[in-house]
This record gives C-alpha cells, structure tokens and sequence, in this order.
C-alpha cells in the first residue's frame, strides 16, 4: 500500500479552479484532496498545498493583493517554512508573489486582453519536486487562461532566479523555441513559472489541472502531480 | 435618517413618463379604486413594461410548443425552464438580451447581462455550467464614425462578457457574432447560461408559507439601474446616452458569493422560496414571488441594506442593483440563512413576511407606500393584439442580375468577412476551459461539455441568419432551428430543448410584428418538426435606432444530449486519405446569401427553401453513422456555402481537399450557394462501402465529394475549370480578419 499524499485546496472568496484542482488531484490513487476554506488557520498534516486559480476577492486593488491576508495565509507561509510542497497555479501564484513566497510579480498581459488557449511550455528545471517526472528541455502543454500574467521582477532578482535554477517553464512553440513571438503576456525572459530558493514552494500561470483528461486535449499536466507523487513514493520527503 | 424629497404629483406628463398609457393607467385607477402613489405608479410601470409582462408578445408566445415528457418546469413557470437528462439529473438553461444597456455602455451592460442570466439559473438551484453569448453589431469595417463606434462597442461587450464570465469561473464555450448595418446604434448582446441539478433541488421562486420571513442576500441596493426595465421596452434614441443611469454596474465576485452562498443554502431544508432581482428588482421579485405563491407579502424598504444615503422609496423599488436575491425562509430556520451569508461575507436582511391578503405591501417604516393585489400586478397586466402588416414572400432572385465573380477571389473574401471569419479574437478573451469539461473548444459547429459530476455530455449551439429573417421572418425563423439542430447533429447529439430570444423592433409598427409572429410561427414549426420544447427565453422589443428597426433577429439555443464520449465529433478533417461526402444536395439557392451581400452588397432574394422531414432524415442518419464510428469529422453548410465549409474543415488540422463536383452550373451558384439540409462528413476509405449504402438506405440526397489530402490545398474541380487555395493563405485570411480590424 503506498503511502497516500494528503492535500489541501485553498478556498478563497472568488477562488473558481478550487474544484477543477480538486477533481485533477483525485484522479491519482495516491493523492487524497480537500478543500480547505480560507478562514481556517491551520494545515497541519497536509503534504501538498495548492492555492488555485480564480479572482480571489474579485482580484480588486491588485490580484492576489488582499488574498495575501486571508486567516489561511499564516499558515500556508508556516508551511513553507518548514518544507511542505506549495503549488500556486494561476491566481495561486499572483497570491504566492504577494506574500512575498515567491519573487517578482505579474502584472497586467501585453496588449491589455485575457487570453485563454493551449500554450506550450519548455521545462528548464526537472530537479524540483514537481517537475521530476519531466524530461529537461521537453514540451509540454497547458492552458492559459489569465488576464495578468506577465511576469515581472528586477535585474537582480531576475539575475538570482537564473543563477539558482528557479525558473522552470518557459513559454515557447511546439518545437521548444523560445522567442518572443510565442511569449503570450510579456513576460520577462518568457518565465511561465518559478520555484522558491528551496524549491517547496512553485507557481505558474498555466493550469496543469486542465491538462490531465484526454478528453478534453491532453494530459501532459499529469506529469506535474505525478512528479509530486514520485518525490513522496521515492523517500525524497517524509 | 436623510431627508427625502417629497414625491410628486400624479399627472398626465408623469404617467406619459413611466411609459404608461392612459388605457393602462385607467386600468390601475380600476384595479386599485383610487389614484396610485408615486410608488405605486412606478411599480405598475415596470411590472407592466414589455421586458416584464410581454404585453404585446404574449398572445404569440403562446404558440410554442413547451411540454413534452422530459419537461420538469415548464416555459413561463419560473425563472428558467428545466429538462430531465436521465438518472435524476436535470438541466436548467435560458437565454437573455441585455441590448439596451450594452448600446448605451457596452462593457457594464454586457457584464451585466450575464450576470442576471447566471442568477435566472442559480435561483432555480442548479449549478451554473457553462455560456453561450449571441452578439451583433454594425460592420467594424473602415474608418467612418460609425465603424469606430460599433467597433468601440464589439470591443467593449466582449471585454465586459470576459470581466464577467471569466472572474465568477464559467467558461464562455460558444457563440455567434454577426456584423450588419441594421445594428448600427442597437447592438444585440443575448447571454446564455445553462446550469445543472438533482430533480428533488428544483427550486421554486413562490412565496409559500404564510407567516415566513422574506430575506433580502446579496448586493446592498443602490441607485444603479433604476427603472432599467422600462429603459429597456423603449425605442433607442439620441437621448438615450442620458439614460446612463439606467445601466447597473455589475460585481462578479459579489455574484460568485452570491451563487456559493445560494447553493449551500437551497443544500438545506431552510428555503420555502427564492427569486433573484433582475429587472425591477426588489418591485418585480415580491410581486412575483406572493402571485405565485398564492400569497401577499410585505416589506419594509427602511430594513433593506443600502449602499446610498437618502435614497427614496421609490428608488429602492426600483433599483436594479445587481447580485441580489430575494429568499423566503421556513420560519425558525433563520439562522440557517445568518450561518450561511456570514460565512460568505456577505450582507442579509429580514426584510418582511409571507401574508395571507395577496397585496404586496410595501412599507417606509410605519406609512404604507405601495399596497397592490400582487396577481394583479404580476398576471394581469394589460395585453395587446398588435396588428402584423400583410406579408407578400420576396421573389426568388433573378441570377441574370448578379454578374459572375471570380470564385478564386471569392473564397478568401467571404472567410474573411466578419460574420465569417474566425471568432478567435472574440473567444480567447473568454476563459473557455474553467470548469475542465469543455470537450470541443469554440469555433467547432457546436460546443460540447463533459458536465462530470452527472457524468452526462450536452452540446449546445445558437444561430439565426438575421439576413434571411429580414427577407422572410418565417422562413428565417425555421432555417435558424434548422442549423442549430443541424450543428447539434453534426457534433454528435440529439436536441433536448431550446431557448430563444426574440429581438425586434418596435411592435406597434405593423410591419415589425408582423416579422415577430412569422417568426414565432416558424420557430413553432421547427420545433415541433425535431420534437424539442421551447422551455423559455425572451422578448426584446424596440431594437431600433434613428435609422429604422434591426433586422429581425430571433436568436435559437438548442442544447442537445450525447451518449457517449466516442460520439463526439468536430468539423475539422482528420486524416489525409479520408473520404468526403455531402450530404444534401449541391444546391443553387444564392437568394439571401453572403456570397450576394460581400460581394454584391445585395441583400435581396427569397432565402434557402427548407424541407424539416428531409432534414430530421438527414440528422438522423448522420447520428446513426456516428453511433457506428464511421464519421471521423462533420461540418454543416451555412454562410458562405459549400466552398466556405470545405475551407473551414481544412483549418483545423492544416490539411487540404481534393473535390470534384459534376454540374454545368455557374461555379459561384455551385461553390457559395446556402441551400440548406447541407452536412460534409469525412470517412475512412475502409467504411466508404458501408456509408454509402446507410445513406442510399436513407433516401436523403447525397454524394462522394472527394479525398482529404496531406499537401494543405483546397481543390475543387467543377465542370471543366479547377480552382486551387493554399489553406495556410485561406487560413491566414480567416483568422486576421477581425484582430486586423480591431487591432490595426
């Protein structure tokens, strides 16, 4: 019997992806998920915890700017303190560079409108525990659907996150050419998604969970949780 | 408390004001015996409006058909009607315009218009799913003014749909847009929402129970909106800019805790009743809710939560402030409602009481402001028999008067026209995907979703050729239920129900309700032809600008059911070696078509002739060859013909065609022509035996076109001369059209 990996989906007021996330982590065996509303103050016992996507709190004043100070918050940076795996997808990383768990910022897309489509990505980084089931400089494909997604952060930070290997996904084309012509929001250097100097804590604006049932175009996202699972399965955590 | 002016006094120019004629008011002074309040009177003046009572559509109305062994909640009813799809799951779905608003500030109004359709379907308490927008504009093309402002408005309505849609998690799966002159100043924004739910969650929005408090959720009530109801039952003029006021201002997080708040609460045994404030608001919901219930209720304006200071009686009724509900609670389980909109955050109040006297009584503290026989307000308002102009058919088009274009220039003009070309600007502003259900992404001939926890598949598709109804209302209004049940078909599913909105102009011009009772009749007909109920939509009246009424547009949302998922099926091609087929005749019908309007700039002719037995033959075998797995991709013919639809099968896949069609005819008749019943299909060369005899069984019209081929080149060889696209070039045209228009 393996040992079953224990979940949290935060729930904030305007979270919209909490069940999506929820559904894509109950497809494996090995991964038991719940939802864990925001006003709660404690995630103990939880190896994974997954800030989703949305509008949390209608992403006024600034996306994920007042989510920072949900009851919740304190206990997922406690977690991240001591380890635990964090995944923020979409609005779950504009949440996570608020708290200040990740560096730099996304700001509003280059050309000002919300795009939702397929988006390949280039894996630049598969010694984290969310990616270890990903071949370096492979492509994958997830959606994107944001409206704020450029990523942003200055030289310095941007000069540490190469050096450490934090920058993980990359947009590019089907072939893994990064350029700036499949670049969807204008980020910097095409950055998708980043993990933390201690790799635990990983967000990105794609949305592995609506890429994990072939019915509904692909499951390269699979490979992402399944990184997770491999990382508990293979005694790399506890 | 604020000082509040005093009301003033009831005069002719006041009545002529709220749009009341003095038919209708000598009717209140009848129903009431005495003069009305100021409050009263705007309370008979929005109840008795078009958009709430259907005054002058209702007599039509009543010509559909709306029952039918799957139907739980029937047309009219409630809110939205709901159909049975089998193992205890229900569907709820409806469509709504929100015109108006979006002609007068497009991005709020359109914003709007889906947030109220959301709550049409949360009220009925099913989980919202999926939405469908139809929209229409003026042509975007050019630098005139009025290119810039339609342009201005596509613009701004589609970001409003996305602010909406996207922030409350709903995935926007399908739609329609078309571009025409006649929506110069009078765009059309029809939203629609389809929800999901367990027959016993079925909730009714009647106030039963007398002695149960009457609870006010959601939005504190504002100044937003006010009278926007009655905005809406008149003609647009240029004054209408200061009717800005008249457009609510919509909060879609405020909504998404709303639509949480309100399904964990209908999850309790705690709601006898609950309808949520749309148009009228607080005005149309109590009256409602107490003349169905059988019941009165009153309320006290001064227990509302408000967001202003000093705000009237008056405008508090009458106030369409969004993302409000109105619930009427089992007494003793108050605190039910109290745990639950703490949770969300979100502002409630007891407001009043279920009664026993059928008056909707409404209070100001301790004076009486309205006290009004609900029913009467509710059920009988004024109803008109409009005279409909007499209707002399158009003749069919004269080929001798258009002269020949060449079809190898054609073709890339009409992909891209607006009304044809891709709508990707549009849908990728639209999270599509929310929800992981969305099956086939927009742009295929209808959506499909994969609703999980119900374990069913819907598709739903909306159409109307606004072209054919301004040239035959009846014949336009059959082809629109036609094509959607044929987009249905072509995706795999069968037709469950439909939804409609009715837009037109001003219905007192004989010749416009004579467009909306042609109609009425033709959608009547096709539903009846493919035995769906209609189970509720909407009626816009008074689409007109200084320039004349719209083109008659009664827009069609079918939604179908699929069995299963292997049944699913798109329109492009899938395999180079596959073989096409068309199902159908070839044609030669060009009356009405866009081959005539892109190229000509004639919108003139007798639209397509229509043959329902022969389609639902058609449909049906199509399914039955789906069900075998012998259709690898399926495509309708719609605007732009044959040549149109080849080009759009390409795309998908960048793959190309080779066809041949033998006939004398002259190759734009026989590449653009819009005779309808028309479906291609590829097969694999394996099952092409076995096609051709289920289609030859099925004694419908059909033919081997040709080949899918891997070099991306449309071909088509019709009598002596071969025509040749590069697809990656069509393609190009296809999807720069409308981001080079918007976007320079």
């Amino acid at each position: 019997m393996p040992t079953i990996i224990r979940c949290a989906v935060i729930q904030f007021p305007g979270s919209n992806c909490d069940t999506d996330c929820k559904a894509a982590l109950a497809s494996f065996p090995e991964i038991e998920a719940e939802i864990v509303w925001h006003k709660d103050t404690s995630l103990e016992g939880y190896d994974l915890i997954v800030l989703p996507g949305g509008f949390s709190y209608g992403d006024y004043l600034r996306c994920g700017s007042i989510a920072r100070f949900s009851p919740i918050m304190g206990a997922v940076r406690h977690a991240a303190s001591t380890g635990v795996l964090v995944l923020g997808i979409c609005n779950g990383f504009q949440i996570l560079c608020e708290a200040g768990l990740l560096p730099g910022t996304l700001m509003r897309n280059r050309g000002l409108l919300f795009r939702c489509e397929h988006q390949h990505l280039r894996v630049e980084n598969n010694q984290t525990p969310f990616t270890s089931n990903l071949t370096l400089g492979s492509v994958v494909n997830f959606p994107i659907a944001h409206g704020e997604g450029s990523y942003f952060a200055d030289p310095k930070t941007l000069a540490e996150l190469n050096a450490n290997n934090q920058i993980i996904l990359l947009y590019a084309d089907a072939a893994g050419t990064v350029s700036d012509s499949v670049n969807p929001n204008g980020s910097l250097e095409n950055i998708a998604g980043i993990c933390s100097h201690g790799r635990n804590v990983f967000g990105l604006m794609p949305h592995p969970e609506r890429a994990c049932d072939a019915l509904l175009g692909g499951t390269d996202g699979r490979a992402i949780f399944q990184s997770v699972i491999d990382t508990f399965s293979q005694g790399k955590r506890a | 408390m604020a000082t509040q002016p005093a009301n003033p006094a009831i005069t002719p120019e006041l009545i002529a004001k709220h749009g009341l004629s003095q038919e209708e008011y000598a009717k209140i002074l009848t129903i009431l015996g005495r003069e009305p309040s100021f409050e009263e009177l705007g309370v008979f003046s929005v109840m008795w409006s078009e958009h709430c009572s259907y005054k002058n559509s209702r007599p039509e109305l009543r010509k559909f058909p709306t029952t039918g062994p799957s139907v739980l909640v029937k047309a009219g009813e409630e809110n939205a009607g709901v159909i049975d799809i089998g193992d205890g799951w229900a569907v709820a779905f409806k469509i709504e315009s929100h015109n108006h608003p979006s002609a007068v500030e497009p991005f709020q109004g359109a914003a709007t218009g889906v947030g109220g359709i959301i709550r049409d379907i949360f009220t009925m308490g099913a989980r919202p799913v999926f939405l469908m927008d139809s929209l229409r504009f003026g042509s975007i093309k050019g630098e005139s003014e009025q290119a810039r402002t339609n342009r201005r408005l596509f613009a701004g309505v589609v970001a409003g749909i996305a602010h909406y849609g996207n922030c409350i998690g709903l995935p926007t799966i399908a739609g329609e847009v078309y571009f025409d002159d006649s929506y110069n100043g009078n765009p059309l924004v029809n939203a629609f929402c389809l929800g999901i739910l367990r027959h016993e969650q079925i909730a009714r929005g009647a106030a039963k129970g007398v002695g149960n408090p009457v609870f006010y959720v959601g939005a504190e009530t504002g100044r937003d909106g006010l009278a926007g109801a009655a905005f809406a039952s008149r003609e647009l003029t240029e004054e209408s800019k200061a009717d800005r006021p008249a457009v609510q201002v919509g909060d879609p997080f405020r909504e998404k805790l709303l639509l949480e708040a309100c399904l964990e609460l209908l999850a309790t045994d705690a709601v006898a009743g609950i309808q949520d404030m749309g148009a009228a608001g607080l005005t149309c919901s109590t009256c409602e809710t107490a003349s169905r219930g059988g019941t009165g209720v009153e309320i006290d304006i001064e227990l509302v939560p408000q967001r202003a200071k000093g705000q009237t009686p008056y405008e508090v009724l009458l106030s369409e402030s969004q993302e409000r509900m109105l619930v009427i609670v089992n007494k003793g389980q108050e605190d039910v409602v109290k745990r639950i909109f703490e949770k969300w955050d979100l502002p409630y109040a007891e407001i009043g009481t279920v009664t026993d006297d059928g008056m909707m009584r409404v209070l100001n503290g301790s004076e009486v402001v309205v006290n009004v026989p609900a029913r009467a307000l509710a059920d009988d308002g004024p109803l008109y028999y409009r005279e409909a102009a007499p209707f002399t058919p158009p003749p069919p088009l004269d080929l001798s008067t258009v002269p020949q274009f060449p079809p190898l220039e054609t073709l890339p003009i009409l992909l891209a026209h607006p009304s044809i070309a891709s709508k990707r600007w549009v849908w990728r502003q639209y999270d599509h995907m929310v929800r992981t259900g969305t099956a086939v992404l927009p742009g295929s001939d209808a959506a499909v979703f994969i609703v999980r926890e119900a374990n069913k598949i819907l598709a739903a598709s909306t159409d109307c050729n606004a072209i054919y109804c301004r040239l035959d209302p009846n014949q336009g209004a059959r082809i629109a239920v036609a094509e959607a049940a044929r987009n249905l078909a072509s995706s795999g599913a069968v037709p469950i129900g439909v939804t409609d909105n009715l837009n037109f102009g001003n219905p007192h011009k004989p010749e416009n309700f004579h467009q909306l009772r042609a109609a009425v009749e033709g959608i009547s007909e096709g539903c009846r032809a493919f035995d769906v109920p209609v189970t509720g939509g909407n009626v816009s009246l008074y689409n007109e600008s200084p320039a004349g009424a719209i083109d008659p547009t009664p827009t069609i949302s079918m939604v179908g059911r699929i069995d299963d998922v292997a049944h699913i099926t798109t329109q492009s091609f899938k395999e180079a070696g596959d073989i096409l087929f068309l199902l159908g005749k070839i044609g030669d019908e060009l009356g009405g078509s866009h081959y005539l309007l892109a190229i000509h700039g004639r919108k003139e002719g007798a639209p397509p002739a229509l043959d329902f037995a022969e389609e639902r033959k058609t449909h049906q075998v199509l399914l039955s060859l789906i069900h075998k797995g012998f259709v690898r991709s399926a495509h309708d013919c719609a605007e732009g013909g044959l040549a149109v639809t080849l080009a759009e099968c390409c795309f998908g896949n960048l793959l190309g065609a080779s066809v041949k069609i033998a006939s004398t005819d002259r190759p734009d008749v026989l590449l653009f022509n819009e005779t309808q019943g028309r479906i291609v299909i590829s097969v694999k060369p394996c099952h092409v035996v076995s096609v051709e005899a289920a289609l030859a069984q099925s004694g419908i019209p059909f033919q081997q076109l040709g080949t899918v081929t891997q070099q991306p080149v449309l071909g088509i060889t019709t009598g002596d001369s071969t025509y040749q696209w590069s697809v990656t070039e069509l393609n190009n045209h296809f999807e720069s059209a409308i981001p080079s228009l918007m976007e320079g």
